[in-house]
């Protein structure tokens, strides 16, 4: 039963992504664009709140739910993988409008079509597996 | 209450929430990546088998399938009983822009010509949906994380890799919406 409160905090993520508008393929549009500060505004509340709460856990040496101290991993450099990778991805992310969490929650909302998204999604994730060696990194 | 849940919520709160979220996973042992699903969702139908990448204890990874789940039914009850009952407030200059790409703007989530099931009797629906699917699937394994992993997590974290992520997702998204999608859409 201690699973279910991953499912919960799952509902939480998709009420916050529609009532933040996130998942909106028009907000998405808007934001790469320049026209609205919606976007840039959650994302940058985010960050702020996320950097000084991760600051305070590092500093506090907070510990977890099981009294584990809270690690961060490091990202491994080269930095290739992130430029390359990450313009791919912002490319299926202004077509589509959605990235990868938005998708389902779309789904959930009732935007069918999403699931050719999703369809498409496992699909480049696969191909990414199936050349990651042939690619630099 | 539910009169003001109904409303778009303000930037400011909504940053706050997704906070939130990222720091229940943190306590409970765990980080906020979402696309990592995406590849245990391959392993799990038996891509291990086949390709090396996918072959890993997927199973250490179901509490974030759980989350996956979680936020279907999030956005479902959203649409049951927490759907803003006016349109989406979309800046008068985009939805100028969108009339120039035959978008129109339907007050919606989401563009008709794209999402609406109506639309998929052109198979060019099809092809802009998958491909755009193919790109964000290929492109957030290649880089490691999507918004959810670099744009918080990441940037939270103050790794630098997830600021050239994020650049990346920005000069990818600016091409597509500047340069591509008036030519495609």
């Amino acid at each position: 039963m201690k699973s279910i409160k991953y499912i919960l905090a799952g509902i939480l993520f998709g009420i916050v992504m529609i009532k933040s508008e996130a998942v909106s393929w028009f907000r998405i549009y808007e934001m790469f664009r320049f026209q609205s500060f919606q976007m840039y505004g959650i994302i940058g509340t985010a960050v702020v709140l996320g950097a000084i709460s991760v600051f305070l856990i590092k500093k506090m040496k907070w510990k977890d739910a099981s009294h584990l101290p809270i690690v961060f991993k490091d990202k491994e450099r080269p930095y290739t993988k992130y430029l390359i990778g990450g313009t791919i991805f912002g490319l299926g992310w202004a077509l589509t409008g959605a990235c990868p969490g938005p998708m389902f929650v779309n789904l959930g909302y009732g935007y069918l079509t999403m699931a050719i998204v999703i369809i498409g999604a496992l699909l480049g994730t696969y191909l990414y597996g199936l050349i990651k060696d042939k690619l630099p990194h | 209450m539910i009169d003001f849940i109904r409303q778009p919520w303000p930037w400011y709160f909504s940053g706050f929430m997704i906070v939130l979220i990222m720091l229940m996973l943190i306590f409970w042992g765990k980080s906020f990546g979402f696309s990592s699903n995406l590849r245990t969702i391959c392993s799990m139908t038996g891509a291990g088998k086949k390709v090396k990448f996918f072959d890993f204890n997927w199973k250490a990874q179901q509490w974030n399938l759980l989350f996956l789940l979680g936020s279907i039914i999030g956005g479902w009850i959203s649409a049951q009983f927490l759907s803003n009952p006016n349109d989406l407030q979309l800046s008068a200059s985009t939805v100028a822009d969108l009339n120039g790409l035959g978008i129109h703007f339907n007050g919606a989530l989401n563009p008709d010509e794209l999402f609406s099931l109506s639309a998929l009797s052109n198979p060019k629906t099809w092809l802009l949906l998958l491909s755009g699917g193919i790109l964000v699937g290929f492109g957030s394994r290649y880089a490691g994380g999507c918004t959810s992993g670099h744009a918080i997590s990441g940037l939270s974290n103050l790794q630098l890799p997830s600021l050239v992520a994020v650049i990346g997702f920005f000069i990818g998204g600016l091409l597509m919406t500047w340069l591509i999608l008036p030519i495609i859409l």
